[in-house]
């Protein structure tokens, strides 16, 4: 069954379930609500046309700027047809979302890595713990306000003769220089340009 | 009187030799059955993901070789492919066999390591005295094209950095002459041992179903029965144009992942001579001077090669707005790249899918019921390698 095929079949038996769908660089887009989730996974898992029996991975994308902050997103692929599906939906920050744990046992540690990486909050999921990161660890790294060389660092202190915690010091700050090409317009020169417009 | 036995918690690692890397295992025992396993993971965490979206898509290649470090340029092979497929370039030919023969390198070096460990783990010693000769040597093929034994930083979007150094094909051909006469001592030493036999055999065995559930992708796929392999079923580079099979287990124990292993480096080394053998002079790196960078030469002569070097080196070159999956089959497994980029020249999200991951979080499902003692022989067979689980 080539894409197209697919996307009409899957279309049409979960019309209303599907808010949208495209194919590029050869692979299925979906775009669901999120309460429709479990309801679309278990379809395109057992379906005998689309038999999309492999998890590959869950994670999350965060646009900070926008209300609805984080797009999850699963990947999945069909061994017998030999096509990868892609499913994706948006949520704001403190919603909780539903697990697949029931469904693929892999989703385990994928949606512990979602939690730990991006605070995105399972409903009834087995064991919900940090897993990367290390114990006792706070915030949530992968997070786009989270900044890059953390909040804590961790040494050996001689004098309590123990490992200690404590904020980050660095001895230069981190340097993120703005390469991008001045003729096409980076931000700072074009402030500039607006005062001087301003002066004159 | 009936006294009630309490279950011991063992604490397997952080530090020790047969957990293959930081891994912490508590593990819950009833006598010497194991009873319960639970994997603490991320103690190699440095945050690759962000580290990446931090960095352009050039200055990120080298992280790639980071992750699995047995195999490195299996892994940067995906993130070019996925830089490459949005950007919509061609690859000269040459390069793709240069690619191809370098991961086929690849698969070997992390077999080898896999196939001799695994016999470590288990009681035999001679096994990886001589896996690690023949990796030394494949790490010094690596060295003469890449500059480095192993942060090698060599495939390039649209390309590979540079040519092959004269003489290097021959002595990779060399090496496809002597090799399996290696493989097929070390199969003297281990297929039949009776030893290697009672430790492997029927042990953490993985149905058809239960392998497709796990995400198990690779080696833990096939062993258990499931020809599915990405080189043969969504070719990338030129692998549609090589000859090799996959080889397939039938039990899905322990034993079979570690035939399947011993198959597969055979059919890399067919794959190597095919690649020398096709192999013609010509570019190693796509034309395109906004993506890759010219040659010395060129920079010395033209102001445009000059001006490309410099933006090439500060700015980066710019991916537009596309979102994409992108896998290969690395010695491990499915390894993938998925790639959200917003038109400048930094990834704008990057999420790599490892796939030891997937196969150590089924620990607790593979060793369950098992003894202690074979805690060892099923994580060796899981292939893990905690650069690429911790990222």
């Amino acid at each position: 069954m080539n894409l197209n095929d697919l996307e009409k079949k899957i279309n049409s038996e979960l019309t209303t379930k599907i808010n949208s769908s495209h194919i590029k660089h050869n692979q299925l887009y979906f775009e669901i609500d999120k309460d429709d989730l479990l309801d679309v996974v278990l379809f395109i898992k057992t379906n005998k046309n689309t038999k999309f029996r492999q998890l590959i991975d869950i994670t999350v994308v965060d646009y900070p700027e926008q209300t609805q902050r984080f797009k999850v997103v699963y990947l999945f692929l069909s061994h017998e047809f030999n096509q990868r599906l892609i499913v994706s939906y948006f949520i704001s920050e403190n919603e909780i979302i539903p697990t697949l744990t029931s469904v693929f046992p892999s989703a385990n540690w994928m949606e512990r890595e979602v939690f730990d990486m991006y605070g995105v909050n399972f409903k009834d999921h087995p064991d919900l713990r940090r897993i990367l990161t290390d114990y006792g660890f706070e915030g949530h790294p992968l997070r786009k306000d989270f900044p890059l060389t953390g909040h804590q660092e961790v040494r050996y202190s001689e004098d309590k003769k123990k490992v200690i915690n404590e904020p980050v010091k660095l001895e230069q700050n981190y340097r993120n220089f703005d390469y991008e090409s001045p003729w096409e317009g980076t931000k700072y020169i074009k402030e500039i340009q607006d005062i001087n417009d301003k002066k004159n | 009187m009936t006294k009630k036995i309490k279950n011991l918690n063992l604490n397997f690692g952080p530090q020790h030799p047969a957990a293959h890397g930081v891994l912490r295992l508590i593990l819950e025992l009833d006598g010497e059955v194991v009873e319960k396993a639970d994997p603490h993971i991320g103690l190699l965490h440095r945050g690759t993901e962000k580290l990446i979206e931090n960095k352009t898509y050039m200055q990120a290649v080298p992280y790639f070789d980071r992750l699995d470090y047995v195999a490195p340029m299996n892994q940067e092979h995906a993130f070019a492919l996925a830089i490459e497929k949005i950007l919509n370039i061609e690859v000269p030919i040459r390069a793709q066999f240069i690619r191809v023969m370098f991961c086929e390198i690849g698969r070997i070096l992390s077999h080898i390591l896999n196939v001799t460990t695994q016999a470590l783990d288990v009681g035999a010693l001679t096994p990886s005295l001589w896996g690690f000769e023949e990796r030394e040597t494949l790490m010094t093929f690596y060295e003469r094209a890449s500059g480095s034994r192993l942060h090698a930083n060599y495939f390039r979007a649209g390309g590979v950095h540079q040519d092959l150094p004269r003489g290097l094909e021959s002595d990779i051909g060399d090496f496809c002459e002597n090799f399996p006469k290696i493989i097929n001592d070390l199969e003297k030493l281990l297929t039949d041992n009776r030893i290697f036999k009672q430790r492997n055999v029927d042990i953490g065995i993985v149905s058809k179903e239960d392998a497709l559930d796990h995400s198990f992708s690779g080696v833990m796929l096939r062993g258990s029965g499931i020809p599915w392999d990405l080189r043969k079923s969504q070719p990338y580079d030129c692998y549609e144009q090589m000859e090799f099979k996959i080889p397939v287990g039938k039990n899905g124990d322990c034993y079979d992942r570690y035939l399947c292993r011993i198959e597969e480096m055979k059919e890399s080394v067919s794959i190597i001579k095919q690649c020398l053998k096709k192999m013609e002079k010509g570019p190693v790196k796509s034309f395109d001077g906004k993506i890759t960078p010219p040659s010395k030469k060129e920079i010395k002569q033209s102001m445009e090669a000059l001006i490309h070097h410099f933006k090439l080196f500060t700015e980066g070159y710019r991916v537009p707005k596309d979102e994409i999956y992108t896998a290969v089959e690395a010695p491990k497994g499915e390894f993938g790249v998925y790639l959200i980029s917003d038109g400048s020249s930094k990834p704008y999200k990057c999420k790599i899918r490892a796939p030891g991951f997937s196969h150590l979080q089924s620990m607790d499902y593979l060793i369950k019921g098992h003894m202690l003692a074979d805690v060892p022989a099923v994580l060796g067979s899981l292939d893990i390698v905690f650069g690429e689980v911790d990222r």
